[in-house]
């Protein structure tokens, strides 16, 4: 009975990955466009693995950067996922419900690439293995690493088998066990605001870094995730039913807008909140923001930066506020591609850096990345792209139905691909 | 193992007869047998070439593998103290000694600064460095103290210089302050590290296991005195410039992708030495000793002079003060 199951899980995946790498010539361009940065990837994990973390533009004055960025960015992404999933299954949305494994799928990338970009940022990744409880030691509850480390895995692996099981039932022809499954998505629901806010504990709770030290900063974060998230999914839907057979509702987008306009409000607000805070009485707390803000005596490299991610978050916030463009399919995804990035500028070094500029001793400093970090966060996020990509493709496959057991006859599934 | 051949090549003249000496051997028994003991030469060195490879993988499969420090047993202590103190000394070519001593009971360390004595010669700085083998990559060389110099009277908060370079100490008109580590008994950075790789010993000294840190770098953030240091590439660090009497929770050599800091001299004081920046300093500035011993030096200032610390508001109680007299 088992070897039976086996078999059919061996066939699923066979079938998933099959269906998932075929595609047009179109399709093959943006997978191998993906690839094209691994070699670049592999060159900088060299350098960096081998030379240390000396080739990185980091001192003891910035201590974290760019990886550190995109990891507290992503963390926020796999977070978003939420925005899908409880829609889904607490109001019962039909479109989404439809797709809800999409979103569980970009909570599975968003966290493989967090795992990445830690990789990178540790300087022994060797020793990771210090962290494993019984063999090392893991300072839990007093380190909020830890609590990280643990929410972290927690929600990977919960979005895995909610959306592995999700897959390959339909692979089946057969009934969700709701009994089994609707708790995983509950659960997983909850766990999505656990990821993001342990991770805003790890940063304010810091006395010693008063840009990250207030009580704002975990729901700003998760504001800002619930922009970034669903934005990234209304591209990726839009995709979908521009390029796949799987057709996405209409609902499922403006629902997803709808979430983005609402969730940008409340980021531009608690910005607005934290500006006023600091700057109506600067001290020497509001330092990093007025660096962040108007630079230093020189210090100017996040400046431009900041500007052109506040202006963007202002515009593609005005702008989703009509319905007529939130509608337009056309326009909607240039928008929310705008507002992405914006936040991954907001969130990721805006935040970051500052934290470090000027350091806990008042010194300034420059920081940008070296062409080693750049290196790997491009390949890191193309890797992240090529994953969210096939495993989309092949969920997209399963959900129309392409890739389906045929009872009884072990039919391979490639007549389809 | 190369003398075999030669046993057989007698063994072979045996066979060949009496009467036969060595120097009538055969040209090609000659060349087989010469063949013979090349191989067997070779086979030898290679033997022996392996058997250094793989004490040295042994030693770097061993010290990667080994407990975190505080949990080691004293036999534990003792072969990772071993192996380190033959690797060193091999490295450094010359007989570098690791120190384990613990802390003594009753010992609390504390130090104390005269910020109106400091000349600001930064002489602190480099004899830290001399003592505590820090890295001395050429533009990269890692500092515990930062000696920051203001003006006096301030012209605005953030108004103090890092890199200041002067003919003369100390300039008019400047105030000069050092900051390292100041060792806190409610210390951020212990509390943050995932794998308790630095900690609070129970002299107060504030330490690191360089074999244990992961370089996450958490420490560094949690600091709000700027008093930890990374190791972005491999340490350099010359034989003739290596101080060979070190501790393990101290200034042993280090490696690269870990976490290191002020350690107030773990290897000096755990012997009843100062530290070196105390002994270094031309004006006296510099005031150490055992916070629970009421006759010791920096017990004397704390109840004879005006104290203040770092960032008292954070709660880190730093057991390093500054004093006017």
């Amino acid at each position: 009975m088992s070897t039976q199951r086996r078999f059919t899980q061996l066939r699923f995946l066979t079938a998933f990955f099959r269906y998932a790498f075929s595609g047009s010539k179109q399709y093959y361009l943006w997978l191998g466009f993906l690839m094209a940065f691994i070699p670049p990837l592999l060159w900088g994990a060299h350098q960096q693995f081998t030379l240390g973390m000396t080739v990185t533009g980091l001192s003891d004055q910035v201590s974290w950067g760019i990886y550190i960025a995109n990891f507290v960015f992503l963390v926020g992404v796999a977070a978003a996922a939420v925005t899908i999933l409880f829609p889904a299954y607490v109001y019962q949305h039909k479109a989404l419900k439809k797709v809800a494994v999409l979103g569980e799928i970009l909570a599975i990338t968003a966290v493989c690439m967090c795992m990445l970009f830690i990789l990178f940022h540790m300087g022994r990744p060797d020793r990771l293995w210090h962290m494993l409880p019984a063999i090392g030691i893991f300072n839990f509850p007093s380190a909020m690493l830890t609590w990280d480390t643990l929410v972290l895995i927690i929600y990977f692996l919960l979005n895995l088998s909610a959306a592995y099981y999700y897959l390959y039932t339909k692979y089946r022809g057969a009934e969700l066990n709701k009994r089994f499954y609707l708790p995983l998505v509950f659960v997983s629901i909850f766990w999505a605001l656990t990821i993001h806010t342990v991770t805003a504990f790890l940063l304010n709770t810091l006395p010693a870094r008063p840009m990250w030290h207030h009580s704002v900063l975990p729901i700003r974060f998760i504001a800002t995730a619930f922009v970034a998230g669903p934005a990234l999914m209304i591209i990726v839907f839009l995709i979908i039913r521009n390029k796949t057979r799987l057709w996405i509702e209409n609902e499922a987008i403006d629902l997803l807008s709808t979430i983005v306009v609402a969730c940008l409000g409340l980021s531009l607000f608690l910005m607005l909140s934290e500006i006023v805070t600091e700057l109506y009485h600067p001290t020497e707390h509001s330092e990093g923001l007025r660096y962040l803000m108007f630079g230093h005596q020189g210090f100017n490299d996040l400046v431009p930066w900041f500007w052109a991610s506040l202006l963007s978050m202002l515009a593609g916030w005005l702008a989703l506020m009509f319905t007529g463009i939130r509608k337009n399919y056309r326009l909607l995804h240039v928008i929310c591609l705008v507002v992405f990035i914006a936040i991954w500028i907001e969130k990721g070094l805006g935040l970051i850096i500052p934290a470090s500029v000027p350091s806990p001793i008042g010194e300034y400093s420059h920081y940008s990345p070296s062409l080693v970090e750049v290196v790997n966060c491009l390949g890191s996020w193309a890797l992240g792209l090529f994953m969210l990509t096939v495993l989309t493709k092949g969920a997209a496959g399963v959900i129309t139905g392409e890739i389906q057991c045929e009872n009884g006859a072990p039919k391979q599934e490639h007549s389809h691909a | 193992m190369e003398k075999i051949p030669l046993k057989e090549i007698e063994e072979n003249d045996a066979h060949q007869g009496r009467a036969c000496c060595p120097a009538s051997l055969s040209r090609r028994q000659l060349i087989k047998h010469s063949a013979k003991i090349s191989t067997a030469s070779l086979f030898g060195a290679a033997a022996l070439l392996v058997g250094c490879d793989e004490m040295a993988a042994q030693v770097s499969w061993a010290e990667h593998f080994q407990k975190a420090y505080r949990v080691m047993s004293d036999a534990e202590i003792a072969e990772a103290i071993n192996r380190l103190e033959a690797r060193y000394s091999s490295h450094y070519e010359k007989q570098v000694a690791v120190d384990s001593s613990k802390a003594q009971p009753g010992v609390l360390f504390g130090a104390a600064l005269n910020i109106q004595k400091c000349i600001g010669c930064r002489r602190c700085v480099k004899a830290c460095t001399v003592e505590n083998n820090q890295s001395r990559a050429e533009g990269e060389e890692i500092e515990w103290i930062r000696v920051l110099k203001t003006d006096s009277p301030p012209a605005s908060h953030d108004s103090s210089e890092h890199y200041y370079r002067a003919e003369e100490v100390p300039e008019q008109n400047t105030e000069y302050m050092p900051i390292s580590c100041m060792q806190c008994e409610n210390p951020p950075c212990v509390k943050v590290c995932p794998v308790q790789a630095t900690y609070r010993e129970d002299d107060g000294i504030v330490v690191v296991d360089y074999n244990w840190c992961i370089g996450c770098r958490m420490c560094i953030q949690a600091c709000p005195y700027w008093a930890r240091r990374f190791n972005w590439r491999e340490p350099t660090l010359a034989s003739e410039d290596m101080n060979p009497s070190t501790h393990y929770l101290g200034n042993r050599p280090r490696m690269k992708g870990v976490v290191e800091k002020c350690t107030f001299c773990i290897q000096r004081v755990r012997k009843g030495r100062y530290p070196a920046c105390v002994e270094a300093c031309p004006v006296g500035a510099r005031k150490f000793g055992n916070l629970l011993d009421k006759d010791s030096e920096v017990r004397k200032v704390l109840a004879s002079k005006r104290v203040f610390r770092l960032k008292e508001e954070l709660n880190t109680e730093p057991k390093f003060f500054y004093f006017v007299d």
